[in-house]
């Protein structure tokens, strides 16, 4: 399964290069499946090609999970996913667009990503150019003043060309999100700003899949619910697992869940 | 200066039609002339700087030549982590207009004064920063700016600006513009500083002082090289700034002298690190702030 292959190279990168953020990582693997093995228009040979779809991962934090989907999908060679997060390495921690083919926008501050989405999105429009923008936010980073700057923005021009999915795993860096700020009416806030919005299971590739083909006369935004730390059972919807990095032993048991080793 | 860059970005927009603009809600009688030419090449984003730049970011990623337009503090300082991130880092090319340079915005207060800006820009990888002195500056950046490789800012001042240099003058990005050739003093200015530059000249050749005039419309990158010849030919260095004299045209010069292993007369004139609570016009403000006294009689006596 591929999923299950992009979730043991997130593992075994965090793993070897003892770096955090597996949680936030695995809660998007299938979300970036889907994406990437089924929806966007692109190509790993010409990753510059024009017309194609574009991916922003605006939680620059889940670097690793599109790192090692892009090494699936043949973006490059999967023996770079050995090169995360050390010294003389070619990936860092959060994404360099310049690091490697097929990364569209750096990222790692949050709240950039959507602003720089509608700016494509507006771009394509205007350039007659068919492409459509994807955009991947964290429900932590709905925080951020700056996503609702470009929320409003989106809607007032009826970006039908833009998809936002919102990670909603509930969790951020202190806790459970709607502790921190409450956000548990996720889809009313985007409805109420004028999106076409979705809820899905954000593990259930059928359900991602419908929500994309939907046909969208305005910006679409599909409120994925997920785990954080999905398909590890000991890291699914565990605050530590936003920091920790596992052990040998940690780590087999974790392959093991995922179907065997890498 | 104002009238001049939408007049020339109105004419290279003819040109190339990659050029957009986008204004966080900043610009109303100014920018119309663009908006009503392309339509479609014009967004306001509203209230709202953050979102401004990281748009102009996604239509430069897209290919296009963005400039965005605002009043410098919110151009640069209230989404100075988008430009650090979404221009810089990712080398796009947009070109941040900021207008109101130094006190220009004299009565408003000081939420409208630039004082900080250059320094701020001017320690970000990848930005190229401009800080036209007059029209004829204002025109040839704008116009150099549409070829240019990487993210600019670029410092206006107000409008209605005198032309101090010809018509015909040449001017390059990155390269230091002499304006008067002295041999006595040498005076460096930036930004809106070049007119006052000009008359001290003018001045202080009636007294007797033969003085250079330099401008240095461009602090990044930052012309060593004119600098150096002042040094090496021992004439005394004046800087004259309406910013900050911490990480100006101040900054910019000590470091060249101070690196340049010879020692020359060097004096900075600008804002002594200080916010304006003065209420006055642009000149009232310049005059209370920066020259306090009779700068000339100051000069004279320093030299």
């Amino acid at each position: 399964m591929i999923t299950n292959n992009i979730r043991k190279s997130i593992l075994h990168m965090v793993h070897y290069s003892k770096s955090s953020h597996v949680g936030t990582c695995l809660s998007i693997v299938d979300i970036l499946y889907v994406l990437y093995f089924e929806k966007l228009n692109i190509d790993p040979q010409q990753p510059l090609m024009s017309n194609r779809d574009k991916f922003i991962l605006s939680k620059g934090h889940g670097g690793a999970a599109l790192y090692a989907t892009l090494a699936e999908r043949g973006f490059f060679s999967k023996g770079y996913l050995n090169q995360y997060y050390v010294n003389n390495g070619i990936l860092p921690g959060h994404l360099d667009m310049e690091a490697v083919p097929g990364i569209e926008t750096s990222a790692g501050s949050l709240g950039h990503g959507l602003s720089i989405g509608v700016g494509m999105a507006v771009a394509n429009r205007q350039s007659g150019d068919s492409g459509e923008i994807f955009v991947l936010l964290g429900d932590g980073e709905c925080n951020e003043g700056s996503v609702w700057e470009a929320v409003m923005l989106a809607s007032t021009l009826q970006l039908a060309n833009l998809t936002v999915i919102i990670d909603y795993n509930k969790l951020q860096s202190f806790g459970w999100t709607n502790e921190v700020i409450d956000q548990s009416n996720m889809a009313d806030r985007w409805r109420s700003f004028g999106w076409e919005t979705y809820e899905v299971d954000g593990h259930n590739l059928d359900e991602i899949r419908d929500v994309f083909n939907i046909k969208q006369t305005k910006p679409k935004a599909v409120i994925a619910h997920s785990i954080k730390g999905k398909g590890v059972s000991f890291m699914e919807n565990k605050l530590e697992w936003h920091y920790k990095s596992p052990n040998d032993d940690e780590l087999r048991i974790a392959y093991d869940e995922l179907g065997g080793i890498l | 200066m104002r009238d001049t860059f939408i007049a020339e970005l109105v004419r290279q927009a003819e040109l190339d039609e990659r050029i957009f603009l986008i204004t966080p809600d900043i610009g109303f009688s100014v920018l119309e002339k663009f908006k009503d030419r392309f339509p479609d090449r014009f967004l306001n984003v509203g209230i709202a700087e953050q979102n401004a730049v990281g748009v102009a970011a996604g239509l430069a990623l897209s290919g296009k030549i963005v400039y965005v337009y605002s009043i410098v503090p919110f151009v640069t300082m209230r989404c100075f982590e988008q430009v650090r991130v979404d221009l810089a880092y990712m080398n796009t090319n947009v070109r941040m207009v900021g207008v109101g340079a130094g006190f220009s915005y004299g009565p408003a207060g000081a939420t409208h004064h630039s004082i900080e800006d250059i320094a701020i820009m001017r320690c970000l990888p990848n930005m190229t920063v401009c800080c036209p002195g007059d029209p004829i500056e204002v025109k040839s950046i704008i116009s150099q700016s549409v070829s240019h490789e990487g993210p600019m800012y670029i410092r206006l001042g107000k409008n209605r600006e005198p032309e101090i240099h010809s018509q015909d003058a040449a001017l390059t990005i990155g390269r230091a513009a002499k304006v008067v050739e002295g041999r006595d003093v040498c005076i460096f200015t930036t930004s809106n500083m070049l007119e006052l530059g000009y008359k001290w000249t003018q001045e202080l050749a009636t007294r007797g002082v033969s003085s250079s005039l330099i401008s240095m419309h461009t602090m990044k990158p930052f012309d060593s090289q004119s600098v150096l010849e002042m040094i090496k030919l021992g004439i005394p260095i004046v800087t004259l700034e309406e910013h900050n004299v911490i990480g100006g045209l101040a900054s910019a010069v000590s470091e060249v002298i101070a690196e340049s292993g010879m020692s020359v007369k060097f004096k900075k004139i600008g804002i002594p690190d200080v916010f304006s609570h003065v209420v006055g016009d642009h000149e009232f403000v310049r005059n209370k702030i920066i020259l306090n006294g009779d700068k000339i009689q100051e000069l004279m006596d320093w030299l």
